[in-house]
Order: C-alpha cells, then structure tokens, then sequence
C-alpha cells in the first residue's frame, strides 16, 4: 500500500469536495477497498472516511416504502424488521452474501460500488482492461468459469459480484447520490454500465459522488432469492435470482426478475418479465419466460452452464413463489 | 502530507494512545503495537476468518479493518473473553468438545462463535433460517445447520468443524 491521507469529513458537502480531489477513495466498512489496497489494485492517497457522515439507518417512508441510508450495515438491514416482512428479497440476498464479519461491516453504499471479483482485475502481473483500460482481457480466451454470460464485450467479461444489488434490482430501488453538481436519483437498473468499449467504468455516479441512501417502493407480490454456487456458504454466486411475483386467478399479474453473476451489472430480466405478465403461472411459462431471456446469452465454453443453471434457477424461483410443491 | 495519525484504541477496555500510519489495519495494530497476538493473520484478506475480533460488540474481520476508523470505538479480542484461570463458557466448550487441532484459526473461531451466539439471541436470521420473520419476536434456536452456516466465515485447515460446531451449540 502506499502512504495515504485520511480525512473524516463533518457533511456530505466536504465529503464531496474532498473526493472531488484527484487520488480520493470513499470508504466506509473498507471491506472491498481495503482489500484491492493491500493488492496493489487499488492506489489512494486520500482516504474519505463516509462512516463520519451518520448516514446509517432506515426510515420508512411517505408513500410506504423505506428509506435505507448509505451507511446501513449489510447486517442491519438484512435483520431489520419491515425488510424481513415486506421485502424477504432483499434479506435472502444479504444474508447469502459474504460471512457474518463481512456483513457486519460492509455498508449499503459500499456494497452497490464493489469492484468486480475476476481473478485478473485483481491480479496486477496480469492484463484487465478494467484496471488497465486497453491492456486487454485475458479472461476472453483464459478463465471465465465465474464469468458473464449477457450483456458482455470484446473488452471485459467481468461480474458485478453483489447480491444486495440484484434483489435491489428486481425491488425498483433508487440510489440517491450528492454530486459535484448536486443531489441526484438513479434507479438502481440503470446505476451500473455494461462494459462496452469502457469496462474500467463500474457506475454511471459522477466522479467525487457520495451514495447517501437507497429508497425502496412499497413492497408488492411475493419475494424471494436464490443462490447457486461452488460452496454451500460464503462464495460468489455462479447464478443468483431476485424475483418479485403477483399472481391473480393463476395468472401473473405482474413480475419482476433480476439475474446476478451473469452480467457486469445486476441483470434484470425484461425479456422474461414481458413474455410471463398475462400468462398462467406454470412451469412451462416460466421455462418459455427463461428462455426468452436467455436466448440473447454469450458464453464461453467455459461458463455456458451458466445459461442451463440460469434458467432452472428461474423457473425453480417462480415455482417457489407460487407455492408449489417442489 | 499527514500520512499518520494520533489515536485512541480501546481494547478489551482499556485505552491505548498510538501513532499509527493510515495503512495499518486493527489487525496490525493490535498484533504490532499492542502485543495482543491472539488474533492472527491467516489469508491477511477477509477469507479466512482468524483475524475475528469485535467492534463495538460486533464480530468483523480485523484485517481489512483501518485502526485509524475504529478510533475510540471499542475493540474485544480473544484476550477479553477470559483467561487461562477464568476461562470463558465457549472456551470451556471448546475444551469439552474438542474443538480444535493446531490451534491456529481457534481464536477467531472462539470471537465469532461468541457472537453467533449474541446474533442468534438478538433474533438475526440465516441463511438457512426458513421463516425470516421468526426471530422477530424472540432469540432463533440454534442448531447444526444454522452454526454451520453462520461460522462459515471462519475457516478451520484441521477439519475441526465438528467439535466447533458442538462448542457453540454446548
């Protein structure tokens, strides 16, 4: 690590104005940054310590839904009551994250703005094009087992490694960010990129950006989420899948899907949610509704088991959601 | 450019005034500076769990932990559950159940094991917990599926997880 400042900023204004600067990292529960710090990945020389700014809490809000604060701890918002009852999503995503230490540590803010976990942006002796914009990606024709199957480039194959975001996804969430230009809301869909020909860039959030809070509209349907992976604890998920589902007389009313560890951002399904609304909640909807999603899939021949798991993980999600017996 | 700073840490409740260099992590500092080498560094990354203290009465991994972020904020390490005259109740189980081999993982095994117990306790699910409402009104009843997924941020090379997971339940 190199020698850094540290800087514990009294509002978001200072907070803003000093990560404006050059070689400025936010951190908060330093879970993520910490770690690429120690592996060369990442080089600050000022920290901003956003933990000062008591951005942690969730509020309900006006029109029933909630109000999460950037600074809320993985584990607090997971344990929260009304995030239990109303949003059982979005716990299930949390609590299929990380370990117990990490969620205790690991805020809200931070857990949106994670680097992605492929072996060669965190390998410095090796070229990334997200670390390295234009020294390549070896992962194209190296490992890329843990890797994209939608939405990827020529350029990167790399995840958006989070759960939180995915179930954040399917909930229509807002990030609420202050900006070098002022206050700005992003819905949560759109907050991360799709690597293109600029997979350095994780976010659409200005530089010198503060997250602040995450908002949450009022829960409908039913809610779950589901994780595959190598280990059964404490692993990336291989697929992951967020769903929100209102069935009426057998019908989907409506649904909402969101896939993770397939894409470089938490990939909502829209494909899938226009071929189920108006059809009856069966099995075999679901199985043409994962299709119709996945057909637009690139994998490697490494990772193209993703598009099989990904499609059972759907119609076993759905089918858990209508109560079927399984 | 201030590169370090003059700190405050409280450890196992006592107050230590230090100089550290921004980069040191609570790990560090407390190894380093303290001389509380209970915790250990294991994979030094977050992987591994051997570092486990707690913040604040919460278990997190003191590696990727900044010292100067936890100033004034109240740190227990294995040296603040007992002592080898006074053991503490997981200690104690620990011994009974056999619970490790080489000893090295125990100490971050034995913090987060004591807040897995508090976690439960205060009614924070699982994973694994079927009924997320259920700890709403009351502590989760622990049982070996549930401590296996709630340790498995601590990793044990010896394979001893079957006498940690008894001390905690025990």
């Amino acid at each position: 690590m190199k020698e850094l400042r540290y800087e514990a900023p009294a509002d978001v204004a200072a907070a803003v104005a000093l990560l404006s600067r050059p070689g400025a990292r936010a951190i908060a529960g330093g879970t993520n940054l910490v770690d690429l710090m120690k592996l060369g990945v990442e080089t600050p020389d000022l920290l901003v310590d956003v933990d000062a700014l008591d951005l942690a809490g969730v509020e309900d809000t006006a029109d029933g839904g909630l109000r999460i604060g950037a600074g809320t701890r993985n584990s607090d918002l997971a344990a929260d009551p009304r995030v239990r009852s109303r949003y059982p999503v979005l716990s299930r995503a949390l609590l299929s994250a990380a370990s117990g230490q990490l969620r205790n540590a690991a805020s809200t803010g931070g857990n949106l703005l994670q680097r992605t976990r492929c072996s060669y942006f965190t390998d410095t002796s090796k070229a990334c094009n997200k670390r390295v914009p234009g020294s390549g990606c070896p992962a194209v024709e190296g490992l890329s087992r843990g890797l994209a199957v939608l939405g990827t480039s020529e350029h990167c194959l790399a995840t958006h490694p989070g759960d939180m975001s995915v179930a954040l996804a399917a909930l229509d969430a807002v990030v609420h960010a202050e900006t070098p230009d002022g206050p700005v809301e992003i819905p949560l869909v759109d907050f991360h990129r799709l690597p293109g020909d600029a997979p350095q860039t994780d976010t659409v959030l200005p530089a010198g950006s503060v997250v602040t809070a995450v908002s949450l509209p009022p829960s409908r349907g039913v809610s779950t989420y589901r994780k595959a992976r190598d280990r059964a604890s404490y692993a990336f998920a291989l697929v992951s899948v967020a769903a929100v589902l209102e069935v009426e007389d057998g019908v989907v009313r409506d649904v909402r899907i969101a896939l993770g560890g397939v894409a470089h951002k938490p990939w909502r399904a829209t494909l899938a949610e226009q071929a189920l609304t108006g059809q009856p909640a069966t099995a075999e909807s679901f199985r043409a509704a994962a299709d119709a999603e996945l057909a637009q899939a690139t994998p490697t021949a490494q990772n193209a088991f993703k598009v099989p798991l990904a499609r059972r993980l759907v119609v076993g999600t759905l089918l858990e959601l209508t109560g079927a017996d399984l | 450019m201030t590169t370090r700073s003059s700190l405050t840490l409280t450890v196992n409740g006592t107050d230590h005034a230090l100089e550290l260099d921004h980069r040191t992590t609570l790990l560090d500092a407390l190894r380093e500076h303290l001389g509380l080498t209970g915790s250990k560094k294991g994979c030094d990354h977050g992987q591994c769990g051997a570092c486990t203290v707690l913040l604040g009465g919460r278990r997190v991994n003191a590696c990727l932990t900044l010292a100067v972020q936890v100033r004034g904020r109240e740190v227990t390490t294995v040296e603040g559950l007992g002592t080898p005259e006074d053991l503490s109740p997981l200690q104690e189980a620990f011994l009974e159940c056999d619970a490790l081999q080489c000893g090295y993982c125990t100490s971050g095994q034995l913090v987060s094991g004591v807040a897995v117990q508090q976690e439960a306790a205060d009614g924070w699910p699982s994973a694994v917990t079927e009924d997320l409402t259920a700890g709403l009104s009351g502590p989760v009843v622990l049982d070996d599926a549930e401590v296996r997924e709630r340790m498995s941020g601590n990793l044990c090379r010896c394979g001893a997880y079957r006498g940690i997971t008894a001390a905690v339940l025990a």
